[in-house]
């Protein structure tokens, strides 16, 4: 149908024209009209209280105390039963968060602008390993971490990155995908060039030598600093590419623990859910499936530009540690997705596929007609608020979601 | 296959078999442990089989 050859070709041009640069870290109320008192910003698709998973509430009951909106974690939660807070999507406001994707007013947020379009995209600071907020973590450590980040990091981070003149992110995620990242599960090259490339502007910006010190190591530490960044990219890169009418291409997906979701590129602003499914993989000493939470977040948003899972042949690593078979089997995964994308990215090229560029552009057609279904390399979180991660793993995309927009596609075309 | 194909198809048998299994794996091990050689081709129908999502796909251009 030619309409929609040409609406996707369209939206893959958009998606691969894409010039993302990081250029700053705001606080969320400066950066996101609307955004107010007593209102969050949660991962995935739109999700009332009472059908949240454990983890999610448990990083509401820890926002509402960070923000200072309630004094402990009981009356917090009080307060988000008793319907005193608003929830939304990240997406609805330009914004995407992993796991829980807990984005309130006072946190700061990355800001990747889309130099080639003009749009910009955020995302909040990867708080590092251990207990987090992301994965439902909401004791005073995490929120002193958190706090931290609001008050020094990220002011002293932002600070660089406008010194630099902002940071070019297609070059380091070119570079990251030779060095064995995926950029989903592994972000262990990319965070290591991003940290090469802003302390020198950190140096030259910074006033005190131990929160300089101190800023440095929280970046060195954390591998999967570059993963929020990558995130903040991606939404960055796929909005241009929505709203054109009859493209079949999907623009974002994401999950909010309950509900899987995704947005297609000719439906615009519509969201097809499904359950979301359980996470398959391997778990850290201790933990077992039986305390595992159905997968959340909106990191798939990697996924949605053709990394993360997509780009697992360029990382056999990721393959072993997530659980998905022998580090020689990971080129089944990139090649597995190239049967229900559009286009390969030649701009980023995996070395072990001969250079062939990421599988970029996910049809819904080719998916519906293969049965094949985008598989997503996600941490798993425990199902309890407050714990964290357990393990990490695969998932797969419910083929439900790309089934319903085909049927709405297919209406809005007059086709039947 | 009829009675009259008999011999042909005996003669095909009689050289080494080489197989093409389309669709369904689970054929592929029962050969291999013959000891036959194969080729497995991944194939699905259309939609998993769904004749009004297949019939959609089709006039939306797959």
């Amino acid at each position: 149908m030619k309409l929609i050859e040409d609406a996707n070709q369209q939206a893959l041009e958009r998606i691969l024209e894409g010039e993302p640069r990081l250029i700053d870290i705001v606080p969320a109320r400066e950066l996101i009209p609307g955004l107010r008192e007593r209102m969050i910003l949660h991962a995935g698709p739109p999700i009332s209280w009472n059908r949240m998973c454990g983890p999610m509430r448990g990083a509401v009951a820890g926002a509402i105390v960070f923000e200072g909106w309630a004094q402990d974690l009981p009356t917090a939660t009080k307060l988000a039963a008793g319907g005193e807070i608003e929830f939304h999507p990240n997406h609805h406001f330009g914004a995407v968060g992993p796991m829980t994707g807990m984005t309130t007013m006072s946190m700061p947020l990355f800001v990747v602008e889309n130099a080639r379009f003009g749009n910009r995209a955020y995302c909040a600071i990867n708080e590092g390993l251990g207990k987090v907020m992301r994965f439902g973590g909401n004791d005073a450590s995490v929120l002193k971490r958190l706090a931290w980040l609001r008050d020094v990091f990220g002011p002293t981070l932002g600070k660089a990155i406008r010194a630099a003149g902002g940071i070019d992110l297609k070059s380091i995620v070119a570079r990251g995908l030779s060095m064995g990242d995926e950029l989903h599960q592994r972000n262990l090259a990319c965070s290591s060039v991003f940290l090469r490339e802003i302390a020198p502007w950190m140096a030259r910006t910074s006033t005190d030598n131990a929160v300089l010190a101190e800023c440095l190591a929280f970046i060195g530490q954390n591998d999967q600093f570059f993963l929020n960044i990558a995130m903040a990219m991606g939404k960055a890169i796929t909005d241009p590419a929505n709203g054109i009418r009859g493209s079949t291409i999907v623009t974002a997906m994401c999950r909010n623990g309950t509900d899987f979701g995704i947005r297609v590129s000719g439906l615009g602003e519509q969201w097809f859910t499904a359950p979301v499914e359980m996470p398959e993989g391997l778990y850290f000493a201790g933990y077992s499936e039986k305390d595992a939470n159905p997968d959340m977040g909106d990191s798939a948003i990697v996924e949605t530009i053709g990394l993360g899972g997509f780009a697992m042949a360029a990382a056999p690593a990721v393959a072993g540690f997530v659980g998905a078979g022998a580090p020689s089997e990971a080129g089944n995964f990139t090649r597995s997705m190239g049967e229900i994308t559009a286009a390969q990215n030649p701009e980023w090229t995996i070395a072990a596929m001969d250079f062939a560029g990421v599988p970029t552009g996910i049809d819904i057609r080719l998916v519906v007609d293969s049965g094949v279904v985008p598989v997503i390399n996600t941490g798993i979180a425990h199902r309890e608020p407050g714990i964290g991660q357990v393990g990490a793993g695969v998932v797969k995309a419910p083929l439900a979601c790309f089934q319903q927009a085909i049927v709405a596609i297919a209406k809005d075309l007059g086709v039947s | 296959m009829t009675d009259q194909d008999g011999p042909q198809y005996q003669q095909l048998l009689a050289r080494k078999v080489e197989v093409v299994n389309v669709g369904l794996e689970g054929f592929v091990k029962d050969l291999r442990d013959c000891g036959i050689d194969v080729v497995h081709v991944d194939w699905k129908p259309s939609a998993g089989g769904d004749p009004q999502m297949a019939a959609l796909l089709a006039k939306l251009g797959v």
